[in-house]
């Protein structure tokens, strides 16, 4: 099916990244790279630490201003781009943030508010209070989340609190900077299976920051591997392997990545309509 | 691209066909006509829709659960998406619940006094965990002589400038103060005595206290309470470290060793500033204040403020610390645990400063 998509879509790009440069003083993150994502895939972006993951995904979202290098989402620039500019790009984006960063002072179903408030004021606040209330229900959170503050939540109920913020607007492209780290196994293949079901149902595209290798095969259409400060390869993991990358190699045939491969072909075998990667491009 | 979300009904068969794009942006006033839509309805016809997105789907739920209308006509994956929004819908409260204002008062007045009095409870039993450190520090000789030098350059050192810019101008404003109010009985000359006594046995102390509560107690309760947030507290104490003797017991004792040293410093530059300004407006010069200083400023008014200082420091560095390790959860409460140890550091600084004033006179060092 995600094949089925990617094929017809194939030129409907919605994040391209050109010739980014991104440095903090001496030290080079990032020196032309380039990505392009496509609408409605999930992909995955992997890399050692400090590869500069989430220096990309705020260079995208417009929070870090790179050296040099384009970048647009949805066919406008983000960069240089004050916070009240670009609106129509912001109601179409959610971010969760690696913490979830939540608004201290607010209840998690007001957190889920404040972006629908913020553009549009005009709603009524009974139909707000529903969709808060639905939006807390959809991510797996208990109903007596909502009237909770974030510091009562543990880090597995912020990631959710968050991911409902970030859905808030039914956004059409999601950003997701390591949502299942630090999530038990239980949640976080939850968190997975709760990621693919919003992109199936809302056509969602997904930016995946992850080191979850079980994320990356359960759910990702392709992947990116950030190394030596560029993307090296985007495919899907078969592809990846494929290449002989000594460091691809490593991540995804070392110990951990053969046991997710098995976890998947167990999960593959029991499930009958489980999507086929190996013919995605 | 898309047209905004519409609906119309066929009269009489009771089905409403929807149209165009049933998302958030799209979506106008569509809850609001749907809400004064008084006909009959057995049918949501949904055919006809380019797009849904969850808030469509839930403006659609909530109608057809209010008329008991069936919904037909969605695409396999706006069912599912359908599906979904219908599967959330559980009632939840959005804020914790209001309280007459009555109560509320009543309640945050109960909850204060139980807060001051665990703060109190709290704070005694800081300073019995502090002697404890201090006592294990000596008994087994282990005192940290580098940290603690360290804090005597932060919390020493590096505030010489601010508290003798500070006490400078104090000494000028209570010399020009007292010459206009003295000058009124001829009496400027003791102006003198109200710079030299003031400064050593009060003002200089006090003030240099305030500062250090401002610059000292609050960067060790906001140092501490970050560490408290980043566990590192905890993993020093799984290694065996003793945080009341790694990094309390430093801090404490560089605010108690070095308050005598800024107070005594502090009442100085105060009495130089004061001696400018007698100069300049009074015509005294510098020899005569000096000398006038040394016949009327008692030796008791050093000792009175070199005695208050190190009580002073120790409170400073008792709440500072104390606040630090009191954060707990989030970082908000490390802004409100620092403002509470620069409060609580100043008025009791105060209080304590009433009660000095007492004692001193009541054995005589007037």
């Amino acid at each position: 099916m995600a094949t089925a998509a990617e094929d017809k879509n194939k030129k409907d790009v919605v994040i391209s990244v050109r010739g980014l440069k991104n440095s903090f003083g001496d030290q080079v993150v990032h020196e032309d790279l380039d990505l392009d994502v496509y609408r409605g895939e999930i992909i995955g972006v992997v890399g050692g630490s400090g590869t500069g993951k989430s220096v990309l995904m705020r260079s995208i979202i417009g929070l870090q201003t790179p050296d040099a290098g384009d970048i647009t989402v949805f066919g406008e620039s983000t960069i240089d781009r004050e916070e009240t500019e670009a609106v129509d790009i912001r109601k179409r984006w959610g971010i969760l943030f690696q913490g979830g960063a939540l608004f201290s002072t607010l209840t998690v179903a007001e957190n889920v508010e404040v972006p629908i408030k913020e553009f549009y004021p005009e709603l009524d606040p009974v139909l707000l209070d529903e969709i808060a209330s639905y939006k807390v229900v959809m991510t797996g959170l208990p109903a007596d989340a909502g009237p909770k503050f974030p510091a009562e939540l543990s880090g597995g109920m912020k990631k959710r609190a968050g991911l409902a913020r970030a859905l808030a607007l039914d956004p059409e492209l999601l950003f997701l900077d390591e949502p299942t780290a630090g999530l038990d196994p239980i949640g976080a293949a939850a968190f997975d299976e709760l990621t693919k079901s919003l992109q199936r149902t809302m056509g969602l595209t997904v930016f995946l920051i992850t080191h979850d290798l079980d994320s990356l095969y359960a759910i990702c259409d392709r992947v990116a591997v950030l190394a030596d400060k560029k993307v090296i390869a985007v495919g899907t993991i078969d592809e990846l392997i494929a290449l002989d990358h000594p460091w691809i190699e490593e991540y995804f045939k070392g110990p951990r990545g053969r046991a997710a491969i098995a976890t998947q072909e167990t999960q593959e075998a029991m499930s009958a309509e489980a999507p086929q990667r190996t013919g995605a491009e | 691209m898309s047209d905004a979300a519409a609906f119309s009904d066929d009269g009489t068969a009771g089905t409403l066909r929807f149209s165009g794009c049933l998302s958030l942006a799209k979506l106008g006033d569509l809850p609001d006509r749907l809400a004064a839509y008084d006909g009959q309805v057995q049918r949501l016809d949904l055919s006809g829709i380019e797009r849904i997105d969850t808030i469509g789907a839930w403006t659609i739920h909530r109608f057809a659960q209010k008329t008991g209308a069936d919904v037909e006509g969605l695409t396999t994956d706006g069912q599912h998406l359908f599906d979904q929004v219908v599967a959330a819908d559980q009632p939840v409260s959005i804020r914790s619940e209001r309280v007459p204002a009555f109560q509320r008062v009543l309640g945050e007045i109960g909850h204060a006094t139980i807060q001051a009095g665990n703060t109190f409870v709290g704070l005694l039993g800081f300073l019995g965990a502090t002697t404890i450190a201090l006592g294990a520090i000596i008994r087994h000789r282990r005192f940290r002589f580098n940290a603690t030098v360290q804090r005597f350059e932060v919390v020493g050192v590096s505030a010489l400038g601010i508290i003798g810019l500070m006490s400078f101008l104090i000494g000028i404003v209570i010399a020009q103060q007292g010459a206009v109010q003295l000058r009124q009985f001829g009496a400027e000359i003791y102006t003198i005595n109200l710079v030299g006594r003031l400064s050593l046995r009060e003002l200089g102390v006090l003030m240099t206290a305030i500062m250090v509560a401002g610059r000292s107690g609050s960067a060790f309760a906001a140092q501490i309470g970050t560490m408290k947030l980043t566990e590192e507290i905890d993993a020093m104490r799984t290694i065996g470290v003793s945080p009341m003797e790694a990094l309390v017991v430093p801090r404490i004792l560089a605010t108690t060793m070095l308050m005598p040293l800024l107070g005594f410093y502090s009442a100085l530059i105060a009495i130089i500033g004061g001696g400018l300004l007698c100069w300049i407006s009074l015509g005294i010069p510098p020899v005569t204040y000096i000398q006038q200083i040394r016949e009327v400023v008692p030796i008791s008014d050093v000792y009175v403020g070199l005695i208050k200082a190190p009580v002073f420091g120790a409170i400073i560095g008792m709440a500072g610390c104390f606040q630090g390790m009191q954060v707990e959860a989030d970082a908000e409460q490390v802004g409100l645990r620092t403002t509470a140890a620069v409060v609580q550091g100043i008025f009791l600084v105060i209080v304590i400063d009433a009660f000095f004033a007492v004692f001193f006179s009541s054995i005589g060092w007037l």
